[in-house]
C-alpha cells in the first residue's frame, strides 16, 4: 500500500517532469548567424571616448560580451587579455562589451583584472538586444570585412585554444 | 497525496492540449544579461550550507513534518 | 523484500527519466553549469530550549579537483543534555554526543550538476547511514532549474545498558525540485518531497500513558509523507530582497502541518548584511497519538512530536564581510539569533496537569571562506 502510494506520486511527478520538458523543447533560436554582416554599434569606452564597430574594418574583432556578476566571464578576462597582447600588433582588436546595470562596478572589476583591451559599457542594454545575447558570456568573432565568422556561447577551461586557432586563421 | 493526483490531472490536461495545437515556440523572457538581480547572493533560496542544516536537524527532532526544505541530503532520523 | 524491491523499481524508473532527460537537452545545448565554488565553513551551533540544551562545532570543506569534480567534507558534532520534559518525568537527566561525518562528490556535465553523497551519523544508541543522489539540470535558456533526488537511509536502534534490544529502520525520500525566473527581479521554487520510513519508529525510552499509567509506546512500522513547498524571492533593489514560503505535509500517521515563513535581507554598507525571518509552523496530531488514551488501541504513542502543536519563530542574523576581493576570496562572519515558542495543545506537563508550552533560544556562529 505504502509501495503503491509511492509508484503513483513517481508517475505523477514524471508527467509533471515531461510537461516542463514539453514546453521547453523548442528553445531559442540563434541570432547572430556566421557569414552574416555584424551589426553596427557604437558604444562608450571606460577610458573615455566613443568606439564605434564599423572603425574597426580592415582588423580582426573580438566582441567579447561579460559582466561583473558572472563567474565565467571573469574567468574568461585573463585568457582574453593575453589573446589581445599576443595578438593586437597583427590588426586584431578585442572589445568587451560589459552589461552591468552600475558602469563603476566594471570599471573596479576590470582594473582587478588587468584588462588591457578596451572595455565599452552597454548599460543600457542596447547592443546586448541587437546581438540578441541568449548567453553569458558570448564571443563574437569578425573578420576584416565585418562579417561574423564564429560565435562562442559560454566558457569553458580550454576555449581560450580554440579562439586562439580562429584569430589566427582570421589574421592571415 | 491529493494535490500530486490534481496536479498530475492538469499536466496531462496541459500535455494533451499543447500536443494538440502548433503552440508558438516560448522564449526565455528573462535576457542572460538582464539578470543581474539574479545573481546576487541576497537573492539565493539557500545561503549557507552548515547553518540551514543545522535548522533543518533541530526542526526534524522537534516537528513531526519533514522535507520539501530544498536542504539537500536528508536528515539522519535519529531520535 | 517486497518493499526493498518495489523501491529499486522505482528508482531504476527515475533513472531512467533522468537519462531521458540529459538525452533531450544534450544535443546543440547551451552554457556550462559551474562546479560549486571551493570554500571552508565553520560553525558553533547552540540550541537552548525545553530542559534540552544541544551545542557543537560543525566544519566543511570543498574543493575541486582539476576543474571535473567538486569533493566537499563535513563534520557535525552534536553535544546534547538532556532535561526535556519527557526525560525529567520518566527518566532522569542524560548527557550524550552525536557525531555525524559527511562527503560529497560533485560533478558537471554540460547543464547538469550531479551530485553523490554519502552520511553516518554517531550516537551511542542510534547509528545513522545515509547515501544520496541528486540530478540538477539547467533548462529553458537558465530560466528554470530542475533537480531530482533520492536519499536512502539506514539505522541501527539500541538502546542504552540493554544489550538485548536491537532493531532497524530504513528511510527513503524522493524529491523533486523547480526554480523558475518569474522577472528580473523575482524567482519562485517549488518542491515536492516523498517520504517513507520503515522499522523501528519510535524511542526504546519514551512511555505512552493508557488510563493514566506509564506503559512502552508501540508505534506503527511504517510511514509514508508527502510535503509540497513553494517559495518566492523577490529584490526590492536598495531595500534589499524579500522571501516567503509556504509547506503542506501530510503523512499516513494523519499529520498535516503547515509551515509560513518569511523573510527580509539588507545590505547596509559594503561590508554588512542583516536579514530577519519569521516563521509559522502548525500540526495536528497523529492518530495514534494520546496525551492519556482512554481506550486499548494498536498503536499509542505519546511523543509530543506527534501532537496538536504550533511553534512561532522569530530570529535576525547580521553578516559581516572580513575580507572580500571579487572573484578571488571573500570571507564572511555571520551571528544569527532565533527565538521559537512552542505551544501544545494536547500535550500535557504531568508535574502540573497543565497544556505545555516553552521557548527556545537558537545560537548559530559562522566563518565561512570562499577561494
Amino acid at each position: 500500500m505504502k509501495t503503491l502510494s509511492i509508484v503513483r506520486s513517481a508517475s505523477a511527478l514524471r508527467i509533471v517532469a515531461s510537461v516542463v520538458f514539453a514546453v521547453v523543447a523548442g528553445t531559442a533560436s540563434s541570432a547572430i548567424a556566421p557569414s552574416t554582416p555584424a551589426p553596427d554599434f557604437s558604444l562608450h569606452a571606460m577610458s573615455g571616448p566613443n568606439m564605434r564597430l564599423q572603425d574597426q574594418r580592415g582588423r580582426v574583432v573580438m566582441v567579447n560580451f561579460w559582466a561583473t556578476w558572472c563567474a565565467p566571464c571573469r574567468q574568461e578576462m585573463p585568457q582574453l587579455n593575453r589573446l589581445y597582447q599576443k595578438y593586437r600588433s597583427s590588426g586584431f582588436v578585442l572589445l568587451g562589451v560589459n552589461v552591468d546595470d552600475d558602469p563603476s562596478k566594471a570599471a573596479e572589476v576590470a582594473t582587478k583584472l588587468g584588462v588591457t583591451f578596451p572595455v565599452l559599457l552597454d548599460a543600457d542594454k542596447r547592443v546586448s538586444k541587437l546581438y540578441d545575447l541568449n548567453t553569458m558570456p558570448s564571443t563574437v568573432l569578425i573578420d576584416r570585412d565585418g562579417k561574423v565568422r564564429y560565435v562562442h556561447r559560454g566558457y569553458l577551461a580550454g576555449y581560450e585554444d580554440n579562439y586562439e586557432k580562429q584569430i589566427r586563421e582570421l589574421l592571415k | 497525496m491529493t494535490i500530486l493526483r490534481a496536479l498530475a490531472c492538469a499536466a496531462l490536461l496541459g500535455a494533451t492540449l499543447l500536443a494538440g495545437c502548433s503552440v508558438p515556440k516560448l522564449e526565455p523572457w528573462v535576457k542572460p544579461y538582464e539578470r543581474e538581480r539574479l545573481a546576487d547572493p541576497i537573492m539565493k533560496l539557500s545561503r549557507d550550507s552548515l547553518p540551514d542544516k543545522h535548522f533543518e536537524h533541530v526542526r526534524d527532532v522537534r516537528e513531526g513534518a519533514r522535507g520539501a526544505t530544498g536542504v539537500q541530503g536528508g536528515g539522519c532520523g535519529c531520535n | 523484500m517486497a518493499a526493498t524491491r518495489a523501491a529499486i523499481g522505482l528508482w531504476h524508473r527515475l533513472l531512467a527519466l533522468l537519462g531521458s532527460l540529459l538525452g533531450v537537452l544534450a544535443p546543440g545545448v547551451s552554457r556550462a553549469v559551474d562546479l560549486p565554488g571551493d570554500k571552508a565553513e565553520a560553525l558553533l551551533h547552540s540550541y537552548i530550549g525545553g530542559g534540552v540544551n544541544a551545542y557543537g562545532p560543525a566544519v566543511l570543506v570543498r574543493k575541486s579537483i582539476m576543474d571535473k569534480v567538486s569533493l566537499s567534507g563535513t563534520y557535525y558534532m552534536d553535544a546534547v543534555s538532556n532535561a526535556s520534559i519527557d526525560v525529567v518525568t520518566t527518566a532522569s537527566k542524560y548527557n550524550e554526543t552525536r557525531h555525524e561525518f559527511g562527503l560529497s562528490a560533485d560533478y558537471v556535465y554540460r547543464d547538469a550538476q550531479i551530485t553523490l553523497g554519502a552520511m553516518t551519523s554517531h550516537e551511542p544508541d542510534y547509528v545513522a547511514n545515509t547515501g544520496n543522489i541528486d540530478v540538477t539540470q539547467e533548462v529553458f535558456g537558465g530560466m528554470t532549474t530542475v533537480a531530482f533526488g533520492f536519499t536512502k537511509a539506514s539505522d541501527k536502534v539500541g538502546k542504552k545498558n540493554s544489550p538485548e534490544f536491537s532493531d532497524h529502520a530504513h528511510h527513503w525520500q524522493y524529491r523533486f525540485g523547480l526554480t523558475q525566473i518569474l522577472t528580473s527581479r523575482w524567482l519562485a521554487s517549488l518542491n515536492f518531497d516523498a517520504l517513507s520510513d520503515d522499522g523501528y519508529l519510535g524511542s526504546p525510552y519514551r512511555s505512552a500513558r493508557v488510563f493514566g499509567a506509564f506503559v512502552p509506546e508501540r508505534n506503527p512500522r511504517t510511514r509514508s509523507s508527502r510535503a509540497g513547498k513553494v517559495k518566492l524571492v523577490g529584490d526590492l533593489g536598495s531595500f534589499g530582497s524579500i522571501n516567503f514560503g509556504y509547506r503542506y505535509y501530510t503523512d499516513t500517521w494523519d499529520i498535516k502541518a503547515h509551515t509560513a515563513e518569511a523573510g527580509w535581507s539588507r545590505y547596509f554598507g559594503e561590508a554588512w548584511l542583516a536579514d530577519i525571518f519569521a516563521r509559522y509552523y502548525t500540526q495536528t496530531h497523529a492518530n495514534f497519538y494520546s496525551d492519556n488514551a482512554m481506550t486499548e488501541t494498536v498503536y499509542v504513542s505519546r511523543n509530543r512530536q506527534l501532537s496538536t502543536f504550533n511553534d512561532i519563530g522569530l530570529g535576525g542574523r547580521l553578516s559581516y564581510n572580513v575580507r572580500r576581493v571579487p572573484g578571488r576570496y571573500d570571507v564572511k562572519l555571520i551571528g544569527t539569533y532565533e527565538y521559537t515558542r512552542y505551544k501544545f495543545k494536547d500535550f500535557t506537563d504531568v508535574r502540573t496537569g497543565e497544556l505545555y508550552g516553552y521557548g527556545a533560544n537558537l545560537f548559530q556562529v559562522y566563518l565561512s571562506a570562499t577561494y
